[in-house]
């Protein structure tokens, strides 16, 4: 049995994105799942799923309790950080596909300010507990320094340069100017980006994505269901996770330019029927400029090191081949672990993606990447 | 030094050796009692035999830069009066890796140079590697 076609996006929801909300994690999560519930045309007593997301947001019981579900059929939890929400969908597909459930809702809420700062308590996860013990006594702390490695060995082996990252953030931010609820507001150039603060070589202050308040949520429901709900009906056509090499260390991978979702793509794309050359638009997860990058090529639009080329000979613009992040991603629009960019393509693909609509989209892709290198992706299409 | 704050390892007993060692002046990394694998950062299971065996070897403390980052923005307060620090992912010369701070000159790091293990004495309990270009 394949996933293929097996759940659809119902219903998606998200709260104002802002640094400081007087809110927790707990209530915005909710908000975001009302809205998302709402946006399906269901009750929230329909719900009979739940997975929730990474970090301080609601649990499955917060969920009943505030939504009076009487018989919550299936819970899960799908600790692969940035990851997650990606990998969720493949989780809820299974359990609408195997008839435990007909309308799971993934959901995630974040309050960075003043509390909840993912960029100095990573360590804290369990994911992290090895780099907790070996590399954090000696001042390896947050994702940006460990992920510079990565970034840095990339351009010694490919001739990738700060500039390739730059257009990175110039073509987010161009996005997210076009998006209402972006906390990013200015635009910015190249030069903008070279002369951004240094962070961790060669992380600029501009190839980082930020920290803020906020929730989002996704409904997956069994196909049949959907055809009778509100919206376009939008389906999850492939999807995959994908666990790199060395897990728990980027210090001993092998090949530490290759992550995660170079495992999940082929699979994903196989159970699609789709090739890279299929997708119309692609939001890809983004908390560091040279992730999108790196993922452009382990999904398989490019070889191994042709990243920057893509990007600048393709584009990655509206305009461009192969339009990336169309809502400003987390570096612009907001941070929600991702589950911003489950809900900008299905925006996509209804057609609902306003100033930044993609011409023509009926075909677009989802990335997750979380922790040291987890991947996950999800192919969906209009139908 | 002594800083409440400062994040200090928190060792298992499988990797109590490694830090023992340390504090002994000798950098230790895991051999496979059965099939002589090397590995590191410590952990239960040889992912070549499934043993639980395993026996302490004495690393050169050789070996050469596979990549490096400079971190200029301290993420926690115990780390600003280090900043910037060059952060170094070493390829030792018995083939597993680590990260460790380069004591450098400022200049940045090149990857495939030669570097040699110091260990440094953290406080009165703890001993922590870091590299300088051999």
């Amino acid at each position: 049995m394949s996933l293929r076609d097996r759940a659809a996006v119902t219903g998606v929801g998200e709260t104002a994105y802002t640094r400081g909300s007087g809110r927790s994690a707990v209530a915005l999560s909710l908000e975001a799942s009302l809205a998302a519930i709402a946006d399906a045309g269901l009750s929230p007593r329909d719900i009979d799923g739940v997975i929730p997301v990474t970090g301080r947001g609601a649990i499955a019981e917060d969920v009943i309790a505030n939504f009076g579900i009487s018989d919550l059929r299936f819970s899960a939890q799908v600790p692969m950080g940035g990851a997650s929400p990606v990998a969720a969908l493949q989780c809820a597909a299974a359990a609408i596909a195997a008839g435990i459930c007909r309308h799971v809702l993934v959901l995630l809420g974040r309050d960075a300010f003043p509390g909840g700062r993912v960029a100095t308590g990573v360590h804290k996860i369990p994911a992290f507990r090895t780099v907790g013990e070996f590399e954090l006594p000696l001042g390896a702390v947050s994702p940006a320094q460990l992920y510079a490695p990565m970034a840095r060995r990339h351009m010694e082996l490919y001739g990738t340069t700060i500039r390739d990252f730059a257009e990175i953030a110039v073509t987010t931010r161009q996005h997210a100017l076009l998006n209402e609820r972006s906390i990013m507001r200015k635009p910015i150039t190249i030069e903008d980006h070279h002369a951004s603060r240094m962070i961790s070589d060669p992380f600029r202050l501009l190839d980082c994505s930020q920290e803020n308040d906020g929730g989002a949520a996704v409904v997956v429901s069994h196909p049949d269901a959907a055809r009778e709900l509100a919206r376009p009906r939008v389906l999850i056509s492939g999807v995959a996770e994908g666990h790199p090499d060395s897990p728990a260390s980027i210090t001993q991978r092998a090949d530490m330019t290759c992550l995660g979702v170079a495992k999940a793509a082929p699979r994903a794309f196989a159970m699609a029927g789709l090739q890279p050359a299929d997708i119309d638009v692609a939001e890809i997860y983004d908390c560091f400029t040279y992730i999108v990058l790196c993922q452009i090529e382990d999904l398989g639009f490019c070889a191994k090191g042709e990243g920057g080329r893509f990007i600048r000979e393709k584009g990655i613009g509206l305009d461009g081949a192969l339009p990336v992040n169309t809502h400003g991603g987390l570096l612009s629009q907001a941070h929600m672990a991702g589950m911003n960019h489950v809900v900008e393509l299905v925006r996509q693909l209804r057609g609902e993606g306003g100033c930044a609509q993609v011409k023509n989209a009926e075909i677009g892709l989802v990335t997750g990447y979380g922790d040291m290198g987890d991947g996950a992706l999800a192919i969906m299409r209009r139908g | 030094m002594t800083n409440e704050d400062f994040p200090l390892p928190t060792p298992t007993p499988e990797s109590a050796p490694y830090w023992e060692g340390l504090r002994e002046g000798r950098l230790l990394l895991q051999k496979c009692s059965s099939c002589g694998k090397l590995r590191h950062y410590p952990r239960p299971v040889c992912d070549a035999c499934f043993s639980m065996q395993c026996e302490w070897v004495q690393a050169s403390g050789r070996g050469t830069i596979h990549s490096w980052t400079r971190t200029h923005h301290a993420f926690l307060p115990v780390f600003k009066q280090d900043a910037p620090y060059l952060l170094v992912t070493v390829d030792l010369e018995e083939g597993p890796r680590m990260n460790a701070r380069l004591r450098g000159d400022g200049r940045d790091p090149v990857i495939g140079t030669s570097v040699i293990c110091k260990l440094e004495a953290h406080d009165d309990n703890w001993v922590f590697p870091n590299f300088v270009v051999a």
